[in-house]
């Protein structure tokens, strides 16, 4: 295997070269999700409920197929009736009633913007319009937004017979209470008790969108034949395949699910919305049928990551050796359960090693959509207000806020929040690398000031598959079921260039429709290259092995004489060398094709851990806040390709720069969405950002033959905390509740806070 | 409904379309015209995916009706690189690894392409500025800015050696 222990031996690991869709991308010719026609396609509409609960009394679709050119209608009743059951997708899970009913209400509307009816017409004028014709007839119900209101014994019933899981035995929750987590460990209020200083605080957080700037669409053609044949964006083409057979009632094998391009995911596009409504109108209609979503839509009925209302209590010796944890928080779900509360829990604290602790985590549903998987779902909200008490807490004892993290930080061996030992985690070298970067003690100007935070994602391996074949002429082909969401053909192109000891031109991969290769998780969960990595140098080795043997005929030696280096088969006592090309013209005559596909499961992945330094400038006379400087730093295990590396820690960090600062899913007191655009929900832009200075910290995954440990999550976690210290610490007064808007910050300063 | 007949000019080449009044140039380029590379994220005016030249002007199409286009001049993404030889700003940004998914980008690089045609020598603050009405949710835009710095500068010493 050509993974040596030092990086300098490798060979195209650890360099930059230019990714292989790259040309396709910046000439505008790559495909995308609304991109892809189909012959003889037709296209949809959706129509949306205006209420955000309401039973839903009849659907009238006479008027709207009465207009010319509209060829099917589809309704909640033409969804077959499901048995509950529960998916796993990795990081989330769900249950396939509420899944189904997300897709398209059948019978009650949960929120602004859920799926009532659709309809497929030849032009998307006439599709439109027949839209705008269907007539429901809704009872309107009571509604509830607010997590605290949500949360009541007599807050408006959302779901009657709501499941409730881990409430202890007689415990009564609220019937919207759809989850209670505990982790607890220790003896909390005797550790408390000791304490020499403590800090105890509530923080909050609304609900924020992922903001991919492809919206939602998709082709779907129901075949004569009763197969269907899917094209679309998604960050897994086997989770689309498997929703819509679930939602459908069908055999997976019917369902072929094409991955296009994908614009953008961040967790957003695990979930089906459309495929399956598409899919019924193409089997209505008997032509493809294309959906896709407006903006407003995606506002309206995709994403959001949850809101929360958060208690901590944090204890710490005069030292700083924190001696007790508790965190109880409630986060919002929308329509549906969800998971978030869960890695809520396991990410509270788990950046600390904490004798006493107990994390208690709430899941509330409301009227809301159903809400998503972003970047470390669960994780940024909790960590905003366990980081923010550190913060305090080292302000009350004096001391650095990154002096006190060092004090508390888990390493190697320590146990985590479960009790298991870690193993090659980097967090101390994170933070000791955040003291010394020159970022750190850099002169302030007037009215800024600068805050930290640390925080971590557990990351993911699971089910992956690749395939490598060599095709009659040497080229060495790659095809991989992972959508690439971010550069990682390149990252699988150089591991596979890495293993067999080739030049990574020499590399062409290809991301596979779910007939094409086995079974692959989601783009999610930070485990694509780690997971799918691993799948494609196994595969390539097990080509390698291959390429030995038939050296070996060849060479008329026995394939133990055989090696592979850089390249080549060697042969050691015939004293010759074979290159791959010479091996693969002859491959005819020696045996046939040379291929191999390997599917892994691998479950030795490593936390990873980010530490971000933040420098912020307040507009004393508006309360504005300018983001002045920046710098994160992660153990990313190791980098493949650091550009893309390094990509991930700035985008990261700029998704929760921007939740820390603007971004709020703002409903009125109707309970319909003020702020579907992105003119009102306002994402960062280029002129609000400064440059975003990275530090790679590699501390290598020694379960992966390359070292990885996945990169994609940690940096949306610690901004938070560290805008709002740096904005706290510029005007004297700890910021608890994002986002953090001028008003906020205004009204703070002039003691109205 | 009747259709409107607009001839105009893509990318160089004389093109004929009809449209309904209530379309926008981005949905005939995208449809009747199959040119996919602009994008469409939002549909206000708001996002930048979209962004093409018109007469000189850096326009979202999104927000002009393709009637607009009759007699004019319509540059996108499709026409930034000769044949297969990439402009700078194309290469730059594959060199600086300044995308991440690839669909804010072509609205990126037209939108640059149009900066350095009237500004070969933007501060960052002016690149920043300039392209303020792009969303980009994947690179934090540090990569972006980089790869559009660089571009310039590669153009002017082209121009200088020219």
């Amino acid at each position: 295997m050509n993974a040596p222990e030092s990086k300098d031996t490798f060979k195209v690991v650890g360099t930059r070269p230019i990714r292989p869709d790259g040309v396709e991308k910046v000439t505008g010719k790559a495909i995308f999700g609304p991109d892809y026609k189909a012959s003889n396609m037709l296209f949809g509409a959706i129509v949306r409920s205006p209420h955000p609960h309401a039973r839903v009394r009849g659907i009238d679709t006479k008027k709207a197929e009465a207009v010319a050119g509209v060829h099917a209608c589809v309704t909640g009743a033409d969804f077959p009736t499901l048995e509950d059951t529960i998916i796993r997708m990795g990081e989330s899970a769900g249950s396939t009633t509420d899944m189904s009913q997300n897709v398209m209400a059948q019978g009650t509307v949960f929120y602004d913007g859920h799926a009532v009816a659709a309809v497929a017409a030849t032009s998307q004028e006439a599709a439109d319009e027949a839209a705008a014709l269907i007539e429901v007839d809704y009872e309107v119900l009571p509604h509830v937004i607010d997590i605290n209101d949500a949360f009541k014994q007599d807050a408006p019933v959302i779901h009657k017979d709501q499941r409730q899981t881990g409430l202890g035995e007689g415990e009564k929750a609220g019937p919207n209470v759809s989850t209670k987590f505990v982790m607890a460990n220790g003896e909390m209020a005797k550790a408390l008790e000791g304490a020499a200083a403590t800090v105890s605080e509530h923080y909050s957080l609304l609900p924020v969108h992922q903001g991919y700037i492809e919206p939602h669409a998709c082709v779907a053609t129901w075949k004569a034949d009763g197969k269907i044949d899917i094209w679309c964006s998604s960050q897994g083409a086997f989770n689309i395949r498997m929703l819509t057979a679930s939602f459908l009632h069908l055999e997976i094998g019917r369902i072929r699910v094409m991955p296009l391009e994908i614009g953008g995911g961040f967790g957003g596009k695990n979930s089906v919305y459309i495929e399956p409504v598409a899919a019924l109108l193409s089997k209505k209609s008997g032509r493809p049928v294309r959906l896709a979503m407006s903006r407003s839509d995606v506002f309206r009925a995709t994403g959001p990551a949850p809101g929360a209302e958060i208690d901590v209590t944090l204890g710490a010796d005069a030292d700083g050796k924190l001696v007790a944890a508790d965190v109880t928080f409630k986060y919002s779900a929308g329509a549906f359960r969800g998971t978030d509360a869960m890695t809520g829990v396991m990410h509270a604290i788990s950046q600390y090693l904490v004798p006493a602790f107990s994390v208690t985590g709430w899941e509330v549903i409301c009227n809301m959509p159903k809400h998503a998987a972003y970047r470390a779902p669960g994780a940024p909200q909790v960590n905003f207000a366990v980081e923010s008490a550190m913060n305090e807490l080292a302000d009350e004892l004096g001391l650095d806020p990154l002096d006190i993290r060092i004090k508390n930080a888990v390493a190697p061996g320590m146990p985590s929040m479960m009790g298991t030992p870690f193993g090659e985690i980097g967090l101390v070298e994170c933070l000791e690398a955040a003291k010394v970067h020159p970022h750190y003690s850099a002169p302030l100007g007037p009215n800024q000031a600068r805050g930290v935070a640390c925080g971590t994602w557990m990351n993911f391996g699971g089910p992956s598959t690749a395939s490598v074949s060599i095709a009659e002429d040497g080229s060495v082909l790659v095809a991989e079921g992972n959508p690439d969401i971010g550069g990682s053909r390149a990252s699988m192109a150089m591991m596979a260039a890495e293993t067999f000891g080739i030049s990574y031109d020499e590399i062409n991969v290809t991301i596979a429709d779910t007939s094409s290769i086995g079974f692959s998780m989601m783009t999610g969960g930070s485990r694509t290259t780690f997971a799918t990595g691993k799948a494609v140098v196994e595969a390539a080795q097990a080509v390698i092995e291959i390429l030995c043997e038939r050296a070996a005929k060849m060479l008329e030696v026995d394939v133990g004489d055989v090696e592979w280096m850089d390249g080549e088969a060697v042969s050691k006592s015939a004293g010759k060398r074979l290159t791959l090309k010479e091996i693969a013209v002859k491959s005819g005559a020696t045996g046939g094709p040379i291929s191999f596909e390997k599917g892994v499961n691998p479950l030795d992945h490593l936390p990873g851990y980010g530490v971000h330094i933040c420098d912020t400038e307040v507009d004393p006379e508006t309360g504005h806040v300018t983001v002045t400087r920046y710098t994160a730093v992660q153990d990313v295990g190791r980098a493949i390709h650091p550009a893309y590396v390094e990509g991930q820690l700035q985008g990261g960090a700029v998704q929760g720069i921007g939740w820390a600062l603007n971004e709020a899913y703002i409903y009125n007191k109707d309970g319909t969405l003020d702020n579907a655009g992105f003119l009102d929900y306002r994402m960062p832009v280029a002129s609000d950002m400064p440059m975003i200075d990275t530090v790679m910290i590699e501390k290598p995954n020694p379960a992966h033959p390359y070292g990885v440990k996945g990169v994609g999550e940690v940096s949306i976690v610690p901004p938070l905390a560290a805008v709002g210290a740096a904005v706290g610490n510029a005007i004297g007064k700890p910021m608890r509740d994002l986002p953090i808007s001028p008003d906020r910050v205004y009204s703070a300063m002039n003691g109205k806070g | 409904m009747s259709k409107i007949h607009v001839t105009t000019t893509v990318n160089g080449d004389e093109r004929e379309f009809l449209c309904t009044p209530g379309q926008t140039l981005l949905d005939v380029l995208r449809g009747e015209l199959g040119m996919t590379g602009s994008k469409e994220g939002c549909g206000s005016g708001d996002c930048g995916a979209c962004t093409v030249v018109l007469d000189g002007e850096m326009v979202c199409s999104c927000l002009v009706l393709a009637g607009e286009a009759q007699g004019r001049s319509v540059s996108t993404i499709e026409g930034v690189a000769e044949g297969s030889q990439l402009h700078p700003i194309q290469q730059k940004f594959l060199e600086h690894a300044a995308l991440q998914c690839g669909f804010c980008t072509p609205g990126f690089i037209v939108a640059a392409k149009s900066l350095l045609d009237r500004n070969p020598d933007p501060t960052e603050t002016e690149v920043r500025y300039w392209l303020a009405g792009n969303l980009c949710r994947c690179t934090g835009y540090d990569k972006i800015i980089k790869a559009v710095m660089d571009a310039a500068a590669e153009l002017r010493q082209e121009r200088t050696a020219a």
